[in-house]
């Protein structure tokens, strides 16, 4: 059971886990930016060692997207975003970093305890996939709760569609459809963002999400 | 056989695509408002004749059944009526400057995609696709609603933004696990996806992950529909958003969300091993019920008092699915389509309203029904019939959710009528003071199309006074496919 290929798909996908973590104490944009493209890195090393231990070119695909456009573009581009709005100053977290960290440990205990008790019918290798999948998912929930500024409460959300990659590769055979789709999204989300960031920063001067909760419409 | 060339399923989807790239090109406001009614017309009509016309068979992406059919016609006959509201609505905003042409455009073709997003998810026999689809739907609607560009307009878009996304990404979750679920069963690959195929073998699937699949599913989903704790988004989103768009909003995008969960409700029933989904509905329907009745009262603004209202019916409508068997299920099915036409036609009556007096503030309106009878009693009627009295259509579904509670568990039907009683409360308070009284605000004459309103209004009170006995027939059938 405990193969090559059971380890080394074991190990990334842990690896994932590890980095959503990370995120979690990034105190600077530009860390957590850096983090957010390692982790795209390990999510694109994963899917190819799933397409290559299931013989599933199509995957192949899904990797290439992440590396390229997970990993490079959009780190990239927010570098380029964070660098222009000049906020690249320290983050503002609305929950301290020690509280943070034990919540986020907690939510990886949950969904280990979660995945492991009700799929243990299915093949090893998926079940702990999924499991790490979850993790991430929550991680990435968790960096968006936590987090006031746009730009990281947008990167939180990015990790959490990595960590929905992850679970639809694990997936055995699942559609291609899916995959094309959760990397569709992100393009569009991305443009969403985009659009949205300079017109937030083009009327408030910045893109501290608490500027705006002054302007709830029932205050009016 | 020429009609063997019509596909009304393809025509359904391609139409609003084809007029949106159309609509995107074309300047001119009257030139593109017109062409939009007509390809919301043409939509419309496809839709019709899918009951005329021999149903293609379940594929792998397409399905039409008797429960799809019911809310695709809906979807496009009030996407029909709001496209006629919106060109007038528009041709105000274009006068008062709150847009300009170019967003004019951008504003049909996202209209247009919509409607193709909403008709995809409900044809869809993929749960990828259907999953797809509302996630299609939800992006134009963000950027619609962030369209003023106001700064409570950019934070409604924002927040709708982020939650809705978190929504959708806890839905794809629970739809791999329902394909992990099903793979044991049916091997990999695309029919692990195929819903009738799902349905058919669901009974030999592994029921604890179909338990934690519908769990995921019911949480993303549900933040769609604005169940109690995921609402958050709603009330902003419809308010400050074009009103046509609080009216799809509303009337329908709640609808394709809690259709896609009534979905996977059957996938759940077709496992005796899963749990059953009732109770957890029941509850989720009535906490939004009863949060959302007393959350009526403290509303200043009109739009957000009546999108509260939008969360205190889909409140009803889990509760009463959640509760199940045939009855339940049909008072479901009834208030759905009550609802969207019921709300849809208050939006209507609200965007004219908030124009003439250039403020959404209840405390500026006062006495619509001397200066704008056919606007003010428009809304009374409305607002007569979302609070469920007698005779008009949604008095029915409420009375029958209630009558099945009473005969199965009646302490839930005491708090249901407890919600029930205090949103009729609160609802008449407003209108009163908005309807009646000494006239307050501008008295300008209303340059409104009354049409989509009273043809709404007008179906309404015809279903509440006689459902025709083939409609009776084939709701009764839906909720048994129900379960």
């Amino acid at each position: 059971m405990h193969s090559l290929a059971f380890d080394v798909s074991h190990t990334l996908a842990g690896g994932l886990v590890l980095i959503s973590l990370m995120m979690l104490y990034q105190d600077r944009l530009y860390s957590l930016l850096n983090v957010f493209a390692l982790h795209a890195l390990v999510l694109a090393f994963s899917v190819a060692w799933q397409a290559f231990i299931q013989d599933a070119p199509h995957l192949y695909v899904t990797a290439v997207i992440a590396l390229v456009f997970k990993a490079i573009v959009i780190p990239v581009a927010l570098h380029r975003i964070v660098k222009q709005l000049g906020i690249h100053r320290d983050i503002e977290s609305a929950v301290g970093i020690g509280p943070t960290m034990l919540a986020g440990m907690g939510l990886v205990a949950l969904s280990l305890v979660l995945m492991l008790r009700v799929t243990s019918d299915a093949d090893p290798l998926a079940r702990e996939d999924l499991a790490f999948a979850l993790s991430v998912v929550l991680l990435g929930l968790l960096v968006m709760v936590t987090r006031r500024n746009a730009v990281s409460q947008v990167v939180g959300f990015m990790s959490l569609e990595n960590g929905l990659v992850l679970a639809a590769t694990g997936a055995k055979g699942m559609p291609l459809v899916v995959e094309i789709s959760v990397a569709f999204s992100i393009l569009i989300a991305f443009i969403v963002i985009g659009i949205f960031l300079f017109r937030i920063r083009e009327r408030f001067d910045s893109v501290d999400v608490s500027a705006l909760d002054d302007f709830r419409g029932e205050r009016r | 056989m020429t009609l063997s060339f019509f596909n009304p399923v393809t025509a359904v989807l391609l139409i609003p695509i084809c007029s949106a790239a159309l609509l995107a090109a074309l300047p001119g406001y009257l030139v593109t408002a017109r062409l939009n009614v007509v390809a919301s017309l043409a939509t419309f009509l496809s839709a019709l004749s899918l009951f005329v016309v021999e149903r293609p068979a379940p594929g792998p992406y397409v399905l039409i059944d008797d429960l799809n059919i019911v809310f695709i016609v809906l979807n496009t006959f009030v996407g029909f009526t709001t496209s006629i509201f919106s060109a007038s609505y528009i041709a105000h905003e274009l006068e008062s400057e709150r847009l300009t042409p170019v967003y004019l455009r951008f504003y049909h073709a996202m209209y247009q995609i919509m409607m193709f997003g909403m008709n995809l998810a409900f044809v869809s026999n993929n749960i990828g696709l259907m999953w797809v689809a509302v996630e299609v739907a939800t992006l134009t609607t963000v950027l619609m609603v962030g369209i003023y560009r106001t700064h409570a307009a950019l934070e409604a878009a924002w927040k709708y933004f982020i939650l809705g996304s978190v929504g959708i990404a806890l839905a794809l979750f629970g739809t791999i696990l329902v394909y992990m679920a099903a793979r044991p069963v049916m091997g990999e690959g695309q029919d692990g996806m195929v819903w009738t195929l799902l349905v058919e073998r669901a009974a030999n699937f592994d029921a604890a992950l179909l338990n934690v699949a519908f769990v995921f599913l019911f949480l993303g989903y549900g933040t769609k529909v604005g169940l109690a704790p995921l609402h958050a988004w709603l009330p902003d989103a419809h308010a400050e958003g074009p009103t046509p768009i609080s009216a799809v909003l509303s009337g329908l995008l709640l609808n394709v969300a809690l259709y896609a969960l009534l979905r996977f409700k059957i996938l759940l029933a077709a496992n005796p091993a899963s749990i059953a989904p009732g109770p957890l509905m029941v509850t989720m329907g009535l906490v939004s019920l009863i949060f959302a009745a007393f959350m009526l009262y403290r509303r200043r603004d009109i739009k957000r008092l009546f999108a509260y209202s939008s969360i205190e019916h889909m409140g009803i409508i889990v509760f009463a699915f959640g509760m199940g068997g045939p009855l339940a299920n049909f008072a479901g099915l009834l208030h759905m389509v009550m609802h969207s036409l019921t709300k849809s036609a208050i939006f209507y009556a609200v965007g004219h309203i908030s124009q003439i007096k250039g403020t959404q503030r209840i405390s500026r309106i006062r006495g619509l029904t001397v200066t704008h009878p056919a606007l003010g009693w428009g809304l009374v009627v409305g607002v007569v019939a979302i609070a469920g009295l007698p005779p008009l259509g949604i008095f029915m579904s409420e009375f029958l959710v209630v009558s099945s509670t009473f005969a199965r568990q009646p302490l839930l039907a005491i708090l249901l009528v407890f919600g029930l009683l205090l949103a009729f409360g609160a609802l008449t308070l407003r209108l009163t003071s908005v309807a009646f009284g000494e006239p307050r605000g501008s008295t300008a004459p209303a340059d409104a199309s009354y049409i989509p309103m009273f043809a709404h209004l007008a179906l309404v009170l015809g279903a509440g006074i006689y459902l025709p006995a083939p409609l009776v027939v084939w709701f009764q059938h839906v909720a048994q496919l129900l379960g």
